[in-house]
């Protein structure tokens, strides 16, 4: 790889102090560590809490700590509270990741063609980002949920393809700014491929921002699903953060809690991935410290 | 070029840019919208219980929907070319009169949350800048990362719970009380009480992004030589950080504020649901439920006009505050 690749600041020579730099962020650790309890709740859910968290377990709102075997008490159709933020997270992770690689392989593509190849496929794609970029997120998203029956799939996949212009503007940024400099001139008078120069030239060095706004996008996801299963948009048939929070609305009076904890939940998840975000920043565009 | 100029001309570049891209949200919104199962008329026949089959396909031609997909996108734009954006068959009315109405309780929502997310983004990022790397800067990074993570709904339905359940301060939903008929300063009162949680809701996201943006940037900036000049010259760091690191903070903050019009606009519509805010996102939100594409379709188009005004007015503004700026770039 060292002896093909002639850019030097290529990530890959860099990346043990980048990641040593992650690591020594205090920030970023408290982000990590959230995050893979996060990941270890979703992962042991069936496990700790089998059976459909649907359910009704035990008597219509318990309060939290009124029965030991239901420490956050149970909802008004009698489900376990705990039993649904553990397998919330599941739902939220998942919709969270997949929504993020849906917009990331849209927007690289989008964006490297129209960055790297430019002239009238560049006008073209532009436009259609733009086009996609002005239809409001959330609005769009709710529609694309309308068209079928809501499932995980079609959720990931209308949050993915209503937030991928995000990554291709970057993308596109990232290569036509690199398109010019003096490594990918060397590489193109070398008489290599085009493919070989977007793959192993440019998009090494084009990866850092990238990677840093994925966590973001993660992020997003996470409560762009929340805010469409809190409107009864969402899976009927998964427990979510989301729909927790709209079936406790109505208890909002009387059980306040049914409505907090899950909101709870959905704050650590997003604040992991922000705070992780927040330290990839940090690690690896040193230039860009702080900006948001 | 004079002020003026560059503003004519700024105005006349992105309203000709605008064409296409509505054209092409119309096309794309028109045509997803036609994979969608059923129709208006599906949902009007369950809910009265009992049409015969050839009630429903009159129904279906009175509204047009028994024609070809190309002859109804056809359709509906010659109607947008008369600035019609169709009929509801849900609510039996004109989809630009039903959006109308709807449309100034959201647009005041969002404006009064970024006037509140702007001031309070400012103030906030300007502290933390003032007292970079110290507690208060500390404290107050740690209160917008919170802030960024929080959905606007739970904020508003913690608000609600605190102040509206516990205190009874503040009235739990709507924007004027029903049937109260008042007038002059007493309406003004009771639409303030009931637009301030909806309101704090909507702000306390962008809050964070402002201020973290303000902050970022006034660091960046209070590092360049005019700033050293300023000091050098005797004026005082109050001073200078007012007048001459925050005024060039605030560029950035209006791009920013112009990008995220968008985002708002998705947030309004679950803060109204919240709070029973008649707005259109919860007419949006009606729509989906009756299956009512031309309603969802037209709000879909009026809220993208939205934003493509609301970037104009970001255009303008930069024209108008940096004479760099050329109105052809």
């Amino acid at each position: 790889m060292a002896s093909t690749t002639l850019s030097s600041p290529a990530w890959f020579g860099q990346f043990t102090p980048q990641i040593r730099a992650f690591l020594r962020n205090p920030t970023g650790m408290t982000g990590l560590v959230l995050l893979v309890v996060m990941f270890l709740m979703a992962l042991t859910a069936p496990f700790f809490f089998p059976g459909d968290p649907l359910d009704m377990v035990a008597q219509p709102l318990l309060r939290p700590g009124q029965d030991p075997a239901f420490p956050l008490g149970t909802d008004s159709l009698g489900r376990d509270v705990v039993a649904g933020l553990v397998h919330g997270s599941r739902i939220s992770l998942l919709i969270g990741f997949s929504a993020m690689s849906i917009s990331l392989v849209i927007g690289m593509l989008v964006g490297t063609v129209a960055g790297y190849f430019g002239g009238w496929l560049d006008d073209l794609l532009v436009r259609i980002t733009e086009l996609f970029q002005t239809l409001p997120t959330f609005l769009f998203v709710i529609v694309l949920v309308a068209i079928g029956r809501p499932s995980v799939t079609l959720i990931s996949l209308s949050i993915g393809i209503a937030s991928w212009p995000t990554i291709a503007r970057l993308a596109r940024a990232e290569f036509r700014s690199l398109r010019e400099s003096d490594f990918v001139l060397a590489a193109r008078s070398l008489g290599y491929s085009n493919a070989r120069i977007i793959f192993h030239e440019i998009l090494p060095n084009a990866l850092p921002p990238i990677i840093v706004t994925t966590s973001v996008m993660v992020a997003t996801a996470i409560l762009l699903e929340s805010a469409l299963s809190f409107l009864g948009l969402g899976d009927p048939n998964r427990v979510s953060w989301g729909s927790m929070i709209g079936a406790g609305r109505e208890m909002l009076r009387t059980a306040w809690y049914l409505t907090a904890f899950p909101g709870a939940m959905i704050i650590l998840a997003v604040l992991s991935l922000n705070l992780v975000g927040d330290a990839l920043n940090d690690a690896l565009n040193p230039r860009l410290r702080g900006v948001a | 070029m004079t002020t003026f100029s560059r503003i004519r001309a700024t105005l006349w570049r992105t309203a000709i840019q605008a064409i296409p891209t509505v054209f092409g949200i119309v096309i794309l919104v028109f045509l997803l919208l036609q994979m969608a199962p059923g129709d208006a008329v599906d949902v009007l026949a369950g809910e009265s219980g009992g049409i015969s089959e050839d009630g429903l396909a009159m129904l279906r031609t009175r509204f047009g929907l028994d024609q070809p997909v190309l002859v109804q996108l056809l359709i509906y734009l010659n109607n947008l070319a008369h600035f019609s954006l169709g009929y509801s068959p849900r609510y039996n009315a004109p989809v630009m009169e039903l959006i109308m109405t709807r449309l100034p309780g959201t647009l005041i929502l969002m404006l009064l949350s970024q006037l509140i997310a702007i001031s309070a983004g400012i103030v906030l990022g300007a502290i933390m800048a003032a007292w970079e790397g110290k507690w208060p800067d500390r404290l107050l990074s740690l209160v917008a990362l919170l802030l960024y993570s929080t959905p606007a709904f739970w904020i508003g339905l913690m608000a609600l719970v605190v102040f509206s359940v516990w205190f009874g301060w503040l009235p739990s939903g709507g924007n004027i009380t029903i049937g109260a008929d008042l007038h002059g300063w007493d309406y003004v009162k009771d639409f303030a009480a009931h637009a301030v949680l909806p309101v704090v809701a909507l702000a306390g996201f962008f809050v964070a992004i402002y201020a973290r943006l303000v902050r970022a940037s006034m660091l960046e900036i209070s590092r360049l030589d005019f700033v050293r000049t300023a000091h050098a010259k005797g004026l005082t760091p109050f001073i200078v950080t007012v007048r001459h690191i925050l005024r060039c903070a605030l560029a950035p903050l209006i791009t920013v504020a112009g990008m995220h019009f968008g985002t708002m606009l998705g947030g309004a519509a679950v803060v109204e649901t919240v709070f029973s805010w008649p707005g259109l996102g919860r007419l949006a939100l009606e729509a989906v439920m009756a299956r009512d594409y031309a309603v969802l379709l037209g709000i879909l188009l009026l809220s993208s006009l939205t934003v493509i005004v609301a970037n104009m007015l970001v255009d303008i503004l930069h024209a108008w505050l940096d004479p760099r700026i050329k109105a052809n770039n």
